[in-house]
């Protein structure tokens, strides 16, 4: 029996959905719409996110590759710092013509993992709310997206700095 | 007015529906519904700074175009009864001080549009009113401020999302009118129901229920079955909302056939990426005032049933972990006699 319920699982993993849905439906709505509602097909997902992802991080590198080319004394963190600059740049301006969030909503996660995704939540919150004004709309809602990670990647590099201090004692 | 069985009413005198008046913008127009809108707009924006005024002035032009049509004055209408999806009802409300109407503005999230219809045509019954004005509608982008992401944000919609309608409906419902008229001759109130599901972004499933419980009542309280309406459309359940409520009836004993559609699934066509279709309390309104409407009057469809559904929660509880408790209310009309 339980052989067949892993055997079930594994094959809803693939289809990406579940395969037997029994009883009355208002009794177990929530797992009756679970099983119900269409899934996003993961393979093109992570296709599409690898190749958008991957153009960008690409194009990162070329624009570092480039600065090197063209001033070989230049130390290369600071090509780091000129590639991010150049990605968050370009973001900005296709966010404001209204393109990125399209080029978005194919890329999925290979849009938002890189510092694209960052510059993009806070470009289309500072263009959204600048309609309620400079200091209550743009000043308190540009973070509106990007604060959560920001507070939350503070916060547990703080738990990685202090288990990494723990560690380096002994 | 009477009540008969336990949540329906059915009203003594006829409630004619005079005129409808849809707008609607260009995407909607593009879907397959595109020739039975009496308007459509170029510009969303209408040339306001923000979708909030944008959706104001829609509605308050929407208004000033049904008077028009209906050659009615200001003064000649007794009541207006409208409904949107904004925080405090703002659209509604800042539209009626350009009118010299009496007002009162509903929400029922995107069932604001049959709740509109069933109190105007209560005020007909009751004898107070002799022309009204009901009017519901909602507009993708103030929609997609006030309940999700910044527009220019980039992000995936899931698969079970559906799309805001930008359109407003409009309609006149009159206590005196001719044989040949569609009218509304009974109406459902809803219950809310709640089923335990939290996702904001699968309100089909969450109004499926309410859709159901209503047309349950409905059916149970008039004795009739699904197979006696030429029409059966509910609101904005969009394409999986509706294949849960067919299996919800089926569950019931009810099953719903050929005569069954969903507002928000038949307005966009299937090429316009709006996934499961379109949803708001523009949804019903702009559907049953272009096309319903129009093979009402012309007399193709004899009896139409129209359960507009609403999701009723907020970010703020959504955002607190609760569940989403939905209402439909019903509203049943007669075709023209020809």
């Amino acid at each position: 029996m339980c052989f067949v319920k892993i055997l079930i699982k594994i094959c809803e993993i693939f289809i990406g959905g579940q395969l037997f849905f029994m009883g009355k439906i208002l009794d177990n709505y929530v797992e009756y719409v679970e099983s119900k509602s269409p899934k996003t097909g993961w393979f093109n997902s992570l296709l599409h996110a690898f190749l958008i992802g991957g153009a960008i991080c690409s194009l990162g590198q070329m624009v570092g590759d480039i600065i090197k080319a063209f001033n070989p004394m230049m130390d290369i963190q600071m090509v780091g710092t000129w590639s991010s600059i150049f990605i968050i740049a370009l973001t900005i301006v296709l966010t404001a013509l209204g393109v990125f969030d399209r080029i978005a909503k194919v890329g999925g996660a290979g849009t938002f993992v890189p510092i694209s995704g960052f510059a993009n939540s806070i470009a289309s919150c500072a263009i959204e709310y600048k309609k309620e004004g400079l200091v209550f709309g743009v000043g308190s809602k540009m973070f509106f997206v990007a604060g959560p990670v920001l507070v939350n990647g503070v916060a547990y590099s703080l738990i990685v700095g202090i288990v990494y201090f723990i560690i380096s004692l002994f | 007015m009477k009540k008969i069985g336990k949540s329906t009413f059915e009203f003594e005198k006829d409630i004619f529906v005079k005129g409808a008046f849809s707008l609607v913008s260009s995407k909607e127009a593009e879907g397959v519904l595109g020739k039975y809108f009496s308007e459509v707009l170029e510009d969303d924006t209408l040339g306001e700074k923000t979708f909030e005024k944008a959706e104001r002035a829609m509605h308050t032009l929407a208004i000033k175009k049904i008077l028009k049509q209906q050659e009615l004055l200001e003064s000649e209408v007794d009541l207006l009864v409208s409904g949107d999806l904004m925080n405090q009802l703002v659209t509604s409300n800042f539209s009626a001080r350009e009118f010299d109407i009496p007002f009162l503005g509903v929400y029922s999230a995107c069932s604001s549009f049959t709740e509109s219809l069933l109190i105007a045509g209560t005020f007909i019954s009751a004898g107070a009113a002799k022309n009204t004005i009901s009017i519901a509608g909602s507009h993708f982008s103030s929609a997609e401020r006030q309940y999700r992401n910044p527009l220019e944000f980039g992000n995936q919609r899931q698969t079970y999302s559906q799309w805001t309608v930008t359109g407003m409906g409009a309609t006149h419902l009159s206590l005196i009118g001719s044989n040949e008229m569609p009218r509304i001759k009974k109406v459902t109130v809803g219950k809310v129901t709640d089923y335990g599901i939290k996702d904001i972004a699968n309100m089909g499933a969450a109004m499926a229920t309410a859709a159901s419980r209503t047309l349950l009542d409905y059916f149970q309280d008039t004795k009739t079955l699904p197979t006696d309406y030429d029409l059966i459309a509910t609101g904005d359940l969009g394409k999986l909302g509706s294949d849960i409520l067919k299996d919800l009836m089926i569950e019931e004993g009810f099953p719903l056939g050929q005569n069954y559609t969903d507002c928000g699934h038949m307005i966009y066509s299937s090429l316009q990426n709006s996934f499961q279709g379109g949803s708001g309390a523009g949804a019903s309104a702009v559907v049953f005032n272009s096309y319903i409407y129009e093979k009402l009057k012309k007399g193709e469809f004899k009896k139409v049933l129209l359960v507009a559904t609403g999701a009723l929660m907020s970010v703020t509880t959504n955002q607190q972990g609760d569940t989403i408790p939905c209402v439909a209310h019903l509203v049943m009309f007669e075709g023209g006699k020809c």
